[in-house]
């Protein structure tokens, strides 16, 4: 079991995500964008961030960028849900620290699976 | 593991639905030109937003519509392309579509295909159009764990050298990991190089100094070995070699994104969904569920306290003086939870508001006028219900002011106007009630016009005199139009007569005020929730009555000497210059009265859509506000009641239907009349 920080600005798929990783055994704190997603990293520790990219007040990127350089997120997994099929997002949010990314559209198997390689 | 995506399908449509509102709002804020980046955005992530939400939920079509539409805002946010007047045209159409997909999706009905290619077609041309940079035409990529490869495994296995740079460690992908991963694969022999590693006191510790020889045998794909680094593949060094062969493939493990997009036509699956029963829910902010429960927690004292006095043995003078204050309390708690109970089904009225902007847009556009929308009080609260049933209305309201009242442009400036007209849409409260106005700076009413009008229908008498008031409010009569020409835009099917039924359907009443050339305003009152009713109680027979006291107009004294009867039966009351139908109360529920002659009873005077009747009653009580309870639910309809209450003292009092009793009353009369003829 491990404790994962979901953070999306989309109420479905923050629930859809929460719901499988739950199912799944873990425990996990909601957030709905990258500045909620900060304050609810203070001082909490957790095993794995997954977050939306694209969020109104700080995106998913800025929030990795920002998460890194907190020393209890600074080698933990981070991976962004992403819709781009350019690969401009995922290389701006490998250069700010992401670790992966999981391609929107997935289906919770294909969310299980992935995360079942960082954890 | 699996498990009912429709679960989550709800929150999509209701997300979606307001991610297409704020398009509407966003896209019509937005100046053609110079458009504003953040605005932009706000547009692109909402239409973001319905994308990743409809592909992860199986709405294929919708997905597909959406992607287009990203790509477009997404070239518009990033410079390429011009904010034109036709692309926002087109993008508020299709926000207008996928509006209707995702409503028909939600209703299981099909979809209007024929109008989903027109529209997804002319987002196509624009996109091919004009754009300065070449367009990603690839579907909305589906996510797929199994690739479609050219490549064919080679039977014995790989080998595979791997270093990583020294900073991967910080993006949290571990080398472990993967091989763990690879393990998974086949069977997994890892030689590690540790030869790079430095001096000890030069070693920082979070970074990578190993590299690793990696023999990896199985029947495996590449795409699997090139799937584990997928995430790594710009962090590292990587050749993965067969063993069977010398064809060294160097770090080309194919990009994430073609490869997944070459598979997207074969793995679409048919958006297949499970019946939905459609529930309607409200959303509540938290601030007032926290009330809430804060006043529970009161409540719960309150109760206890009580309860405790009611154990203790000697109960004297002093508990008395204790029950009392505990009473009073638990009254206010009780009548602050009610309030609180009732605000959680209210809503902002922007709700209702925030779809003009867009009529005011295109009805402009169509009548060649030059119109601006003011909003304001867009916070103010009202219920749900009553939320719901004013939207057509105003509507009508709405369209009836930029059709008659703004003048067109060349009019306006030659009467000395800012050539652009405006129309004030406000919202207040007050007292009980929600005051919505709709204020335009046009024209005014003829009032000339529709008096002559009045006059040659028949509905005012040649020589009656009229306030201006008094015209003005002709035009609610039913059957009541002084457009010459039937625009489309205001169309004249239905007039301003079913405005106000609709209106005071809903136990509220619209005015009108007009100055001439300097334009009008209506307004209407409603009450703040259907669920409670400011009554008159009535006394008839050993019966209490509850009368909507917004269907009074008067009360009087019966006058023996102005009652006219007609065999007896039907009886009119000569009040001032009228005859009003006299209904009485107990025979139409036939009770025995508290007075057997009229002289001792009273009339209420109630009107309900423009007909007056005076209802004969034995007595007046208060005013209060009572509860309604519907008698559909519990019993069944029952004409001439609209309902009922529990009173204070716990006995059940019916709510008269104003409505209804006019229709009794009319059957009655007609029913004499017969008897006349026959006679």
């Amino acid at each position: 079991m491990a404790r994962i920080l979901a953070v999306d600005d989309s109420a479905s798929m923050r629930k859809m995500v929460s719901f499988t990783l739950k199912g799944a055994g873990h425990d996990v704190v909601e957030a709905v964008d990258g500045v909620d997603a900060l304050a609810k990293s203070q001082g909490q520790k957790f095993d794995l961030v997954i977050s939306d990219v694209n969020m109104p007040n700080m995106d998913g990127i800025t929030l990795i960028a920002e998460l890194r350089k907190v020393a209890s997120f600074k080698f933990i997994p981070m991976l962004m849900l992403t819709t781009e099929s350019s690969g401009d997002k995922k290389q701006q949010g490998k250069a700010a620290g992401a670790t992966g990314w999981i391609v929107k559209p997935f289906n919770p198997d294909q969310l299980l699976a992935t995360i079942g390689k960082v954890l | 593991m699996t498990f009912d995506m429709s679960q989550f399908l709800a929150t999509f449509y209701e997300e979606s639905f307001e991610g297409l509102d704020i398009m509407e709002t966003e896209l019509l804020a937005l100046d053609v030109g110079e458009a504003d980046l953040e605005t932009i955005n706000t547009i692109f992530r909402a239409a973001h937003s319905i994308k990743g939400g409809s592909g992860t939920f199986g709405l294929n079509d919708v997905a597909n519509f959406t992607h287009v539409m990203e790509t477009l805002l997404d070239e518009m946010r990033d410079g390429k392309r011009e904010v034109t007047q036709n692309a926002v045209n087109i993008l508020l159409e299709s926000v207008d579509v996928l509006r209707e997909m995702l409503s028909a999706l939600q209703a299981e009905e099909e979809l209007d295909n024929e109008r989903i290619t027109t529209v997804k077609k002319k987002l196509d041309d624009l996109l091919a159009g004009t754009s300065s940079e070449g367009t990603s035409s690839e579907g909305t990529p589906v996510a797929s764990t199994e690739k479609a490869e050219a490549d064919t495994d080679t039977g014995s296995g790989w080998k595979i050298y791997f270093k990583p740079d020294e900073d991967m460690l910080q993006t949290g992908n571990d080398p472990v990991r993967m091989f763990r991963e690879l393990a998974a694969l086949g069977e997994l022999n890892s030689v590690v190089d540790s030869s790079h590693l430095p001096e000890f006191p030069l070693i920082e510790p979070e970074n990578s100094y190993l590299e690793w020889d990696l023999t990896l045998t199985g029947n495996i794909k590449k795409s699997d070995i090139e799937e584990v680094f997928e995430w790594v593949e710009d962090g590292c060094e990587l050749t993965i070699t067969p063993i069977a062969s010398d064809i060294v493939t160097e770090n080309n493990a194919v990009p994430a994104s073609s490869a997944v997009s070459e598979k997207t036509s074969a793995k679409k699956s048919p958006a297949k969904r499970k019946a939905s029963t459609e529930t309607s829910s409200i959303r509540v902010s938290i601030d007032k569920v926290d009330e809430l429960i804060n006043m529970v927690g009161e409540l719960v004292i309150t109760q206890s306290m009580l309860s405790q006095l009611g154990e203790e043995e000697n109960f004297g003078e002093n508990q008395i003086e204790k029950l009392k204050s505990g009473l009073m309390q638990l009254e206010r708690n009780t009548r602050e939870m009610q309030e609180n109970v009732m605000r959680i089904r209210m809503l902002p009225i922007s709700f209702v508001f925030q779809r003009f902007p867009r009529l005011v847009h295109d009805l402009s556009d169509k009548l060649d006028k030059k119109i601006e929308l003011v909003l304001s009080g867009e916070s103010t609260e009202l219920d749900k219900t009553v939320m719901e049933k004013i939207g057509d209305p105003l509507v009508h309201l709405i369209r009836n002011s930029l059709d008659h009242g703004i003048e067109t442009p060349d009019v306006r400036i030659a009467a000395g106007k800012p050539e652009t007209g405006e129309i004030h849409l406000n919202a207040y409260h007050e007292g009980g009630n929600i005051v919505i106005e709709i204020t335009d700076d046009g024209a005014g009413l003829n009032l000339e016009k529709i008096l002559t009008k009045a006059k040659g229908s028949g509905l005012v008498g040649e020589n009656d005199k009229l306030s201006d008031e008094d015209i003005a409010d002709l035009i609610f009569q039913p059957g009541f139009s002084t457009a010459d020409v039937v625009s489309d835009v205001s169309g004249r099917g239905v007039g301003m007569d079913v405005v106000r039924r609709n209106i005071r359907a809903l136990g509220g009443t619209v005015d009108v005020k007009t100055t001439t050339g300097q334009g009008s305003v209506f307004t209407i009152r409603l009450p703040l929730t259907l669920a409670i009713l400011d009554g008159q109680s009535v006394v008839v027979g050993e019966e209490v009555y509850i009368v909507p006291l917004v269907a009074i107009i008067e009360s009087v004294q019966v006058d023996v000497s102005l009652v006219n009867g007609i065999t007896g039966q039907a009886e009119v009351y000569r009040l001032r210059n009228e005859y009003i139908p006299i209904v009485k109360l107990h025979e139409v529920f036939n009770i025995n009265p508290l007075h057997a002659d009229m002289k001792d009873g009273l009339l209420v005077v109630v009107e309900a859509e423009g007909k007056k009747v005076a209802l004969l009653v034995d007595d007046l009580l208060g005013q209060q506000q009572v509860v309604i309870k519907s008698l559909e639910t519990n019993f069944k309809s029952i004409e001439g009641i609209s309902g009922a209450t529990i009173l204070g003292d716990g006995t059940v009092a019916l709510i008269l239907d104003v409505t209804g009793l006019i229709s009794i009353s009319k059957k009655n009369a007609s029913k004499v009349k017969k008897l006349t003829v026959a006679a």
